[in-house]
C-alpha cells in the first residue's frame, strides 16, 4: 500500500512533520512504513519558463535556438526537440540544476540524477534546458498530456518563473507502508489518515459526501438480486446518467499517478480515486448494455467460458461467484468485468457496482482463474459492507462534483441482512495489569475517541465502529492503548511468581554428546534437507519392495527433487560428500543430526514416526576403523559401556558387501557402518573410498546415561598373558573376544588385539594374531594357578574354534 | 701423624679441584675414603697410636674426611649444574615452528547460534522442548487462530502431505501442544526447523530454523515480555544493545510487536547490516491470544502469558556476515570450517 503524503495531509490538514518523523511515528503507531521516496528527487532549480523567440541554429538543422522568459531574465537554449513553438510554457532547467533521467535512455533513473550545466551546443551558448516528462523522472503514463518525443508543456495559465515542479505535483512524498493483513480499513488512503491523524493527534477531516441534484429513482434504471448471500454479503449499485467522457481534473491524474495508477478519463478515474480512498474496489458498467435491466449474483456453472474485459477467456466453475443480467454473465464477481459490459467513450449511462464478496471464496476464485486483480487483491482481505455504501456515494459525489454527469436517486441493493455494531467493556484496571503499566482511564478514552470507538459511559462498553474488524476483545483493547499509549513508554520488567528450572531434555543432551565426540574426531556439522528426491533409492540400489520407499509425500513439493520426506539419512551426507569431493576437498569428515519420518501406514493418516539419525560421512585420511573407533568412542561417552556386537551380516545393497557391520547393543540394532559400496560411490560420482556410519538416536538415547559410579581403584595387581595365534582367516576377532569374555569370567579385567598379520610368513588361509589378556581380583593378588587355570579354558576354547597358537 | 693427615687432605683437595668428570671425583672418593683408600688406611693403623693420642688423632681423622667429602659433595653438585646447563643450551628448540594439530571439527552456524540462544533461556528458566516437525493442521494453524480461510495461510506457504497433515510452518505449535497439556507456569524455547514453499536462492530456503518461546503464568505483563526479550539481546548481542518494539500483527498474539535491536555491527550508526537504519529486526512477538488460550483449555481471565519466535537463521547470517543462504545446506567444509 502507497501513499503520498499530500494526500494524507488532505485528510489531517493539520499534519505538519517531515517525511522521517512521520515514517517514524507511523511505525511506532502499527502502519509500518516500508519506505519512502521523494516524488521531486534529483530535480534541482526546474522553473516555468516561457519560450519567447525560435530560430535555427546556424550549423545544425535538427536544433533550434530559443529565447526563454525563466521569470527573473530571459536565457537562449538550444534543444532538439521538435513540438515547441513561441508562447509556450515549458519546465526549464537552469544551469547548475538537475533532472532525475535522461529523456533516451531506458532502464532505472540514475541513483543521483543528471547535472545539467550552461555550455555550447554547435557553438551556440545555452543556458539551460527544457525537459521532458520522462527527464522529470515521470513518464506518458502518468502525465497522459504531456507529447511523445518532446518538451512537456504546461497549460497557458501557468505563471512564468514559478516552480515547475510543485505545478506538476511532484513536490510529495510517496510512503510505502506494509499494512498487516487483519487491518483492512487500512488498505486505503481513508484508513491511513484516520491513523495518521491519531498518531499526531490531529484532526481528522473525511471528505464531506453530499449529492446536491439527484434525478429520478434507481429502481426505474435497474434491480438487483443477491442468489447466494454467503458469497456477496452486499450489493449496491447506483446509476448515473448524461456520462460526458473526459479527462479527469489535474489534482485526481496526480494523485492517482503517485500510488502507480494510470489516468485513463474521469468515469475510470473516479473508480479508482474511490478504490484507493475507501479500499472498496468499484466497477462501472455500461447500463445499457445490461440485459432486463436486472443484475443478479449468482455462481457460475462449471465449464462456463466467460470473456473478461482484456479480451481472455476464462473457464469457471461453480465456486466461482457472477455477476449476471437477465440473459447473461456480465462479470467474474470482485476479479474482473465482462467485455461484454464494458464502458466505452460512447457510453450515456452508467451502472456503479460496490460489493462485498467472501474473501476465500475470491482468493480462491482468482487462484483457480488465474487471474489476480488490484480489485481481487482487496476483496481477499475481507471487506466491511458498510464501506460499500460509503464508498459508492463518494463516486456518486464526485460523478456530479467533476460534472461527468448526473446522479439518480437512491440505491439497489440486495444482500445479508447488516451485523450489529460490536461492543467490548472497557476494562482499565485489567488493560493496566495486563500491559504492566499505570495508564489513566482518561488518557485511555482519549485514545479510543481519536480512532472513533465510542465509550458508552452507561454501558462502560465501547462500541466499535464497523471498519475495525479486527477489534474482538479485550486484548485487542488492550493493544489500542499499548500503541497509541506508545510501546516504548511502556516498563521494561521480568516475570515474577514461581522460579522454574531450565532444563535440556536428556534426548538433547545425548545430541549434544554427539556433536562434541564428532567434533572432536575432526568431523564437521553439516544440514541437509528432510525432503527429496524419490529417486535416492534407485541411486541408493535399495530393493524396490523395501519399506524404505513407503514415504511420506508431499503433495505440492517444490518439485521431485524435494517431494518425500527422508526415510533414510545417507543422501544428504553423501550429496554433502560429493559437493567436497568435486572441490578437490581433502580429507572431509561431516556428521549431521537430523531426523528421518518414518509413515506408520500409507496412505499417511497420523503424524510419522520422526526418528532422529546421527550420520557420519568420510572419506580421505582414516578408515573403517578410524569410523568405528569414532563410535565406540561416543558410546563410551553417553555410558553405553557394554561391549556392542558389530555384525557383518547386514546386507545393505549401498555398501561394501565384506565391509559393513550392524551395531547391536544388549541385543537391540542401534546402527550401522561400512565402507560405501563402489557402485554408490559412483553413483554420487565419489571417486574414492567413503566410509558412512548411521546411529539410530532413538535406541541409542534408551540406554544413554550421564549416570557414573566410582568402583575404586584396584588394590592387587594384574597379571598379563599374551598369546600369539594362528586363525583361520574366517574366524573374527568379534567371536574370539567373545568366547575369551566369556571364558575369562570375572577375573578377568580386560583383552585386547595388539598385533594382527596376514601375509608371507603365514600360511594361505590363516592370519596370525596376538592378544593380551589383563586379569586381576578385587580382593587378593592373584596366584599364579588361578591364571592357569582359566588361561586353560581359554586355550581350550581357542583350540575348538580351530585356533593353533603360535610358541 | 699430623704432618701426614695434613699431607692426605691437601692432596685430596687438590686432586679434587682437578678432576674433570664425575667420574674423577668418584675416583678420588675411592682412592681417599673407599675401603683401601688413603685415610682409611690411617684409621686402620689406629693401633699404632698410643692410646692416650687416640682420641686427637681420631678427632684429626674425622675433620679431614669431613672436609674431603665437603669438597667432592660441593664439586659434584657444581659439576652437575655445569652439565645442565650444557645440556639446556643444547635442548634450544625454534618456538616459532608450527604446533600440532589436532585436527577439530566444527559445528554449523545455526548450531552455534542455537545453542547461544537455548544457554541463555535457559538460564532464565526456560525448558527446552521440542515438537514434531511433520504437524498436524489443528496445531500449526488452527490452534494459532488461524482458520481455513484466514489470509496468514497464504503468506505461509505450505507443504501439504494431506488435508490434516503438513510440514509446520512454523515453531508456534510447539506451544499449543505444550499448553494442552495443562502443566503451569511454562517457560519454555521450542528450537527447530519449519518449512515454506521458497524456491532456494540467497535469501530463502524451503527449510529453516525457528525458536519458539512461551510463558504462560497468572500476572504476566506485556512489560516483561519488552524485559525479557531486551535481557535476551544484550546476553546475545553485548550489554549496549537497545531494543526497540514495533507494533504489529500475529493471529496467535494480541498485542503483537516486531523486535529490532541496534545493529550490532554498526552499534546503530547504520551500515549496510541494518541496510543504514541502525536498527535490525530479529524477532516477532506478542501476548499469547486469548483464542489460543481457550483452544488449549487455559482460562484467558486467569492466566496470562506471553510468545516469541526467533528466525535462527537470521542471527547466524547476520552474526557471521554469511551472504548466501545456499551456503547453510552445501556443507562445503572450506564452509564449515570457519566456525
Amino acid at each position: 500500500m502507497n501513499t503520498t503524503l499530500s494526500w494524507i495531509r488532505a485528510y489531517v490538514p493539520e499534519l505538519s512533520c517531515t517525511d522521517q518523523e512521520y515514517c517514524d511515528a507511523m511505525t511506532l503507531s502499527g502502519t509500518k512504513v516500508e519506505g519512502y521516496e521523494r516524488t521531486d528527487k534529483n530535480l534541482q532549480d526546474i522553473v516555468i519558463g516561457q519560450i519567447l523567440k525560435i530560430e535555427k541554429h546556424p550549423d545544425a538543422d535538427k536544433l533550434i535556438v530559443c529565447q526563454v522568459d525563466t521569470g527573473r531574465e530571459t536565457i537562449q537554449i538550444v534543444t532538439g526537440a521538435p513540438n515547441v513553438k513561441e508562447g509556450d510554457k515549458v519546465p526549464v532547467v537552469l544551469d547548475g540544476g538537475k533532472v532525475a533521467g535522461s529523456a533516451h535512455a531506458d532502464g532505472p533513473l540514475p541513483e543521483d540524477g543528471i547535472v545539467i550545466r550552461a555550455g555550447k551546443l554547435r557553438g551556440v551558448s545555452s543556458a539551460g534546458m527544457m525537459c521532458s516528462i520522462e527527464e522529470l523522472g515521470s513518464s506518458r503514463e502518468m502525465y497522459p498530456e504531456a507529447p511523445e518525443n518532446g518538451i512537456y508543456i504546461f497549460p497557458e495559465e501557468a505563471p512564468v518563473g514559478a516552480d515547475a515542479i510543485e505545478a506538476l505535483g511532484l513536490r510529495d512524498t510517496v510512503f510505502e507502508y506494509e499494512i498487516t493483513s487483519n487491518r483492512v480499513d487500512c488498505y486505503s488512503v481513508l484508513g491511513i489518515a484516520r491513523e495518521a491523524a491519531a498518531t499526531f493527534r490531529k484532526p481528522f477531516c473525511p471528505p464531506a459526501v453530499e449529492i446536491r441534484d439527484e434525478q429520478g429513482s434507481v429502481s426505474d434504471y435497474i434491480s438487483v438480486e443477491v442468489q447466494d448471500k454467503e458469497l456477496c454479503t452486499r450489493y449496491i449499485g447506483r446509476v448515473c446518467t448524461d456520462i460526458k467522457i473526459a479527462p479527469s481534473p489535474k489534482w485526481m491524474q496526480r494523485r492517482l499517478a503517485a500510488n502507480g495508477i494510470r489516468p485513463i478519463n474521469n468515469l475510470v478515474d473516479i473508480t479508482n480515486y474511490v478504490m484507493e480512498e475507501y479500499g472498496q474496489p468499484m466497477h462501472a458498467y455500461d447500463l445499457d448494455t445490461i440485459a432486463g435491466r436486472q443484475i443478479i449474483v449468482r455462481r457460475a456453472k462449471d465449464g462456463d467460458v466467460f470473456t473478461t474485459l482484456d479480451g481472455q477467456e476464462r473457464t469457471l466453475d461453480s465456486d466461482v461467484l457472477m455477476i449476471c443480467d437477465a440473459e447473461k454473465e456480465i462479470g467474474i464477481a470482485g476479479i474482473m468485468g465482462g467485455e461484454n459490459s464494458m464502458i466505452t467513450d460512447a457510453v450515456k449511462t452508467v451502472l456503479f457496482e460496490a460489493a462485498t464478496f467472501n474473501g476465500a471464496n475470491i482468493r480462491k476464485s482468482a487462484k483457480r482463474i488465474g487471474l489476480r486483480t488490484e480489485a481481487s487483491g482487496k476483496f481477499e482481505k475481507g471487506l466491511e459492507p458498510q464501506n460499500a455504501e460509503a464508498a459508492i456515494n463518494r463516486a456518486c459525489h464526485l460523478i456530479e462534483e467533476l460534472g461527468c454527469g448526473r446522479v439518480v436517486g437512491g440505491m439497489a441493493q440486495d444482500g445479508a441482512a447488516p451485523v450489529a455494531l460490536r461492543e467490548i467493556p472497557f476494562e482499565p484496571d485489567r488493560i493496566n495489569r495486563f500491559l504492566g503499566t499505570e495508564i489513566p482511564a482518561e488518557e485511555m478514552l482519549a485514545i479510543f475517541k481519536r480512532l472513533e470507538l465510542v465509550y458508552q459511559e452507561e454501558k462502560n462498553s465501547l462500541l466499535i465502529p464497523a471498519f475495525r474488524q479486527d477489534l474482538e476483545g479485550f486484548a485487542d483493547i488492550a493493544e489500542e492503548v499499548a500503541r497509541f499509549y506508545g510501546y516504548d513508554r511502556i516498563p521494561t520488567t521480568l516475570p515474577s511468581g514461581e522460579a522454574t528450572t531450565g532444563k535440556l531434555p536428556f534426548k538433547l543432551r545425548v545430541e549434544e554428546k554427539a556433536r562434541d565426540i564428532a567434533e572432536h574426531w575432526g568431523f564437521s556439522q553439516g544440514m541437509c534437507y528432510s525432503f527429496e528426491s524419490p529417486k535416492v533409492f534407485d541411486r541408493l540400489q535399495i530393493a524396490a519392495d523395501s519399506p524404505l520407499r513407503d514415504t511420506v509425500t508431499i503433495s505440492n513439493p517444490l518439485g521431485e527433487d524435494f517431494s518425500i520426506m527422508r526415510t533414510i539419512s545417507l543422501h544428504g551426507i553423501l550429496t554433502s560428500l560429493a559437493v567436497n569431493y568435486n572441490r578437490r576437498n581433502k580429507d572431509v569428515r561431516l556428521y549431521e543430526l537430523g531426523n528421518i519420518y518414518l509413515p506408520h501406514s500409507l496412505p499417511v493418516t497420523e503424524l510419522p514416526d520422526e526418528r532422529m539419525q546421527f550420520t557420519l560421512g568420510m572419506y580421505g585420511e582414516g578408515d573403517f576403523y578410524t569410523l568405528k573407533g569414532v563410535i565406540e568412542d561416543y558410546l563410551g561417552a553417553i555410558g553405553m559401556d557394554k561391549r556392542a556386537v558389530y555384525d557383518p551380516d547386514v546386507q545393505k545393497p549401498f555398501l561394501h558387501p565384506g565391509r559393513q557391520a550392524l551395531i547391536q547393543y544388549e541385543g537391540v540394532v542401534v546402527g550401522y557402518l561400512g565402507e560405501l559400496h563402489p557402485q554408490t560411490a559412483d553413483a554420487y560420482d565419489i571417486g574414492t573410498r567413503v566410509y558412512v556410519a548411521v546411529l539410530d538416536m532413538p535406541e541409542i538415547v534408551k540406554f544413554a546415561t550421564f549416570e557414573r559410579k566410582y568402583t575404586g581403584i584396584a588394590r592387587y595387581p594384574a597379571v598379563t598373558r599374551d598369546i600369539s595365534m594362528v586363525v583361520p582367516r574366517e574366524v573374527l576377532a568379534g567371536q574370539i573376544e567373545a568366547m575369551i569374555v566369556q571364558r575369562g569370567g570375572k577375573l578377568l579385567e580386560n583383552c585386547h588385539l595388539f598385533d594382527l598379520y596376514e601375509g608371507e610368513q603365514i600360511r594361505e588361509g590363516f592370519k596370525s594374531m596376538a592378544y593380551s589378556i589383563t586379569f586381576r581380583a578385587q580382593d587378593r593378588t592373584l596366584e599364579d594357578n588361578d591364571v592357569t587355570a582359566v588361561m586353560k579354558k581359554i586355550l581350550n576354547g581357542l583350540e575348538a574354534m580351530g585356533i593353533e597358537l603360535r610358541q | 701423624m699430623k704432618e701426614k693427615l695434613e699431607q692426605i687432605r691437601e692432596e685430596a683437595l687438590r686432586q679434587i679441584r682437578e678432576a674433570g668428570a664425575l667420574e674423577g671425583l668418584n675416583e678420588v672418593r675411592v682412592g681417599f675414603l673407599g675401603k683401601k683408600g688413603k685415610l682409611t688406611a690411617v684409621l686402620k693403623s689406629m693401633k699404632e697410636v698410643a692410646p692416650e693420642d687416640r682420641p686427637r688423632v681420631g678427632q684429626l681423622v674425622n675433620e679431614a674426611r669431613e672436609q674431603i667429602e665437603k669438597a667432592l659433595e660441593d664439586a659434584r653438585t657444581k659439576m652437575e649444574q655445569k652439565l645442565r646447563e650444557a645440556r639446556l643450551k643444547a635442548e634450544v628448540i625454534d618456538v616459532t615452528l608450527p604446533g600440532k594439530k589436532n585436527r577439530r571439527g566444527h559445528r554449523h552456524p545455526n548450531t552455534i547460534a542455537m545453542e547461544e540462544v537455548e544457554r541463555i533461556f535457559i538460564g532464565m528458566g526456560y525448558e527446552v522442548v521440542e515438537g514434531p516437525e511433520v504437524e498436524k493442521d489443528y496445531y500449526n494453524f488452527e490452534a494459532m487462530n488461524i482458520p481455513a480461510d484466514h489470509p496468514a495461510r497464504d503468506e505461509q506457504d505450505t507443504f501439504y502431505v494431506n488435508g490434516d497433515i503438513l510440514l509446520r510452518t512454523q515453531t508456534s505449535p510447539v506451544q499449543a501442544r505444550v499448553m494442552e497439556k495443562g502443566r503451569l507456569p511454562i517457560r519454555m524455547i521450542a528450537p527447530g526447523r519449519v518449512f515454506r514453499s521458497d524456491e532456494v536462492d540467497a535469501t530463502h530456503s524451503p527449510s529453516f530454523h525457528q525458536i519458539e518461546g512461551l510463558v504462560v503464568d497468572k500476572n504476566i505483563t506485556f512489560a516483561d515480555l519488552k524485559g525479557t526479550l531486551a535481557e535476551f539481546a544484550k546476553e546475545l548481542f553485548g550489554e549496549d544493545t537497545r531494543v526497540k518494539f514495533r507494533p504489529h500483527h500475529f493471529p496467535f498474539t494480541e498485542p503483537s510487536a516486531e523486535v529490532d535491536v541496534s545493529c550490532f555491527k554498526c552499534k546503530g550508526a547504520g551500515c549496510r547490516f541494518c541496510k543504514g537504519s541502525g536498527w535490525i529486526e530479529i524477532l516477532g512477538c506478542g501476548m499469547v491470544h486469548p483464542h489460543v488460550f481457550e483452544m488449549c483449555g487455559i482460562d484467558p481471565k486467569e492466566y496470562t502469558g506471553f510468545a516469541f519466535g526467533i528466525g535462527l537463521e537470521r542471527i547466524s547470517l547476520l552474526k557471521y556476515e554469511i551472504d548466501d543462504m545456499r551456503l547453510l545446506y552445501e556443507n562445503d567444509i572450506r564452509f564449515l570450517n570457519q566456525f
